[in-house]
């Protein structure tokens, strides 16, 4: 099944257009197993269109996407997933009218390839709701199980998301902004979140706060107006006057 | 519950097997229409007239309340349903059960090979597609008179249920009471399917399709299978109707069939199986109240109460009610008692 490269996602010379307009720009990109991989940039740099182009969303002019060294370019998003892609979302995309409990069903039954059931309910499966029980534990949401996710306070709407990409049993997961708008005193709970993330998942993460970039990432991809600017480990990137210029504002290329 | 490892599991397992038992409201509700027609004999015609267009907007519901699929041409498959049962009786097959239990399949089957069509595009487009369909199939059967019997209709005679009971106008309770006992069985069906993990991935790609897709979840091959559920219950709605009537004429296949179903359920409210029947009740009933009156002018009447139902909002008249009555099945997650 192996293409060789034993890489857990690895992106080849990825371009999107729209039209006239590159939004994505011969980006190549790997993440090895267990891989802490952040992915910066300016806002509208494509880094969300990356994801989308990753997962499947979109599919790209050029390029491939190799899922442990198979290629999954031709392949639906819901196939990805199946394969251990997860993604979670900027903009919370969850199930209003579930319960956390109720998705966290749908996710874990769809992986176990008994979405197709139409009989059995997932509650009455021990080993389902031994899951879901864990899953909830481990992201603070025991007490908030059973009520609608519309409900719910946002910081838990955020640690839903990442607990929804969890339930899939992933080999990588794609964190698209998961402190985004979080109000400070439920921070904390999303960063212990990330940190106890398990060690075996390749993950990407975007980010635009800093703090929490650095002390997540082992590896950090610039992307600028769709194109890799550069790529490093933290301290190289840290102290890159490129990189530097593009967060003060001045000419790239200048 | 012992079989949990902890009070947690038990909890959250609660928690999601609570729609299963049947609710004391619920069977008292189930109880009134068999005690009903055998109360009032007179009034099974009308009793059976409601049972089956609460099948048919059952059917509507499983659609467009669980998997979001609006539609303007349900009326197709009420069709392909009642003509499928008229011709298989036309033609000597004329065992109900088995004239009920092919049309289903039909239409079912008409479901699945016009899902793709309807998965194609927004709403607006599905309107379209699922309005043409209706008139498509309207327009063959009036063409193909030779086995519809055309713009004449068809007419034909049903054997006996179980070889005992008679369904036409001699036995109108029996008739009656095989249109509840379909109903019921189906509804149980629904209600079972919908709580399944199948029925739940449905709902889940309903809500959000983007996350229903990042979970794995084929969210095509899932709509396409609740519309052809949807259409095999339509299609046993029509094999009702032309059971119990004993004809089968074009108008089977009416505009007005479809909005009117597509009223029903908007009265009762999508997405909790029991919408359609309460709609088809208060349809029903209202017109049979109303046209007793002005027969002309009832449809006002159900006008200034859609009317009224929209500008109000239907969370205050829902409110309203459960201040007399707990809804049953219908709790969404964010009012379940803990």
């Amino acid at each position: 099944m192996s293409g060789g490269t034993g890489a857990a996602l690895e992106a080849r010379g990825l371009c999107k257009r729209f039209g006239g307009l590159t939004v994505t720009d011969d980006v190549s990109l790997t993440l090895a197993p267990g891989a802490r991989h952040a992915l910066i940039g300016p806002n509208g740099a494509g880094k969300t269109t990356l994801i989308n182009l990753l997962t499947g969303v979109l599919a790209p002019s050029e390029g491939r996407v190799l899922l442990a060294g198979d290629d999954v370019t031709a392949l639906p998003r819901h196939a990805r997933a199946r394969r251990g892609l997860a993604r979670t979302f900027q903009i919370n995309q969850l199930f209003p009218d579930f319960s956390p409990a109720e998705a966290l069903a749908v996710a874990i039954a769809e992986r176990e390839g008994l979405g197709a059931d139409p009989l059995r309910e997932a509650g009455s499966r021990g080993s389902i709701v031994a899951e879901i029980v864990d899953l909830l534990g481990r992201f603070g949401l025991l007490a908030d199980m059973d009520r609608a996710t519309r409900t719910l306070a946002y910081g838990k709407q955020r640690l839903l998301e990442i607990a929804l990409a969890l339930a899939c049993r992933p080999r990588v997961l794609l964190l698209d902004e998961p402190a985004a708008g979080v109000p400070e005193r439920e921070r904390q709970d999303i960063l212990a979140a990330l940190a106890a993330l398990p060690a075996d998942v390749a993950i990407l993460l975007i980010e635009h706060d800093m703090d929490l970039v650095f002390s997540f990432a082992s590896r950090i991809t610039v992307l600028v107006a769709g194109r890799i600017l550069t790529e490093g480990p933290p301290e190289a990137i840290a102290f890159d006057p490129r990189v530097k210029a593009v967060y003060l504002g001045e000419d790239a290329h200048g | 519950m012992s079989a949990f490892a902890s009070d947690e599991a038990a909890r959250v397992s609660r928690h999601l097997l609570r729609r299963r038992r049947w609710r004391p409201l619920e069977i008292a509700a189930w109880l009134a229409p068999p005690a009903l027609i055998l109360i009032f004999p007179s009034r099974a015609l009308l009793i059976n007239e409601i049972l089956i267009l609460g099948l048919f907007a059952l059917s509507l519901d499983l659609a467009l309340g669980f998997g979001g699929l609006v539609s303007l041409g349900h009326a197709a498959f009420l069709g392909i349903g009642a003509y499928t049962a008229g011709i298989l009786a036309s033609r000597g097959v004329n065992d109900p059960l088995l004239g009920l239990l092919i049309a289903s399949a039909l239409a079912g089957l008409a479901g699945l090979v016009t899902a793709p069509l309807v998965l194609r595009g927004a709403d607006l487009t599905r309107l379209m597609v699922t309005l043409g369909v209706s008139l498509l199939l309207g327009e063959l059967a009036n063409r193909n008179a030779w086995i519809t019997g055309g713009a004449d209709g068809l007419d034909f005679t049903v054997g006996r249920l179980f070889g005992v009971f008679a369904l036409d106008f001699t036995g109108r309770r029996a008739a009656a009471l095989y249109s509840f006992v379909v109903l019921f069985v189906l509804f149980a069906l629904a209600r079972r399917v919908m709580r399944s993990s199948f029925g739940q991935s449905v709902q889940a790609v309903r809500q959000s399709r983007l996350r229903a897709g990042a979970l794995g979840v084929p969210a095509n091959r899932r709509l396409i299978a609740i519309y052809g559920l949807a259409a095999a219950y339509a299609g046993a709605a029509g094999a009702l109707i032309a059971e119990t009537t004993q004809i089968v004429s074009l108008d089977i296949f009416d505009f007005h069939r479809s909005a009117d179903v597509l009223l029903m359920l908007i009265i009762g409210g999508p997405g909790y199986l029991y919408g359609g029947l309460i709609g088809a009740a208060i349809f029903v009933g209202l017109r049979d109240l109303i046209s007793g009156a002005t027969p002309e002018y009832w449809e006002f009447w159900i006008g200034l109460l859609l009317v009224a139902l929209v500008s109000v909002g239907r969370e205050r008249v829902e409110a309203a009610l459960a201040r007399f009555a707990r809804r049953p099945y219908l709790t969404r997650p964010g009012e379940a008692a803990p």
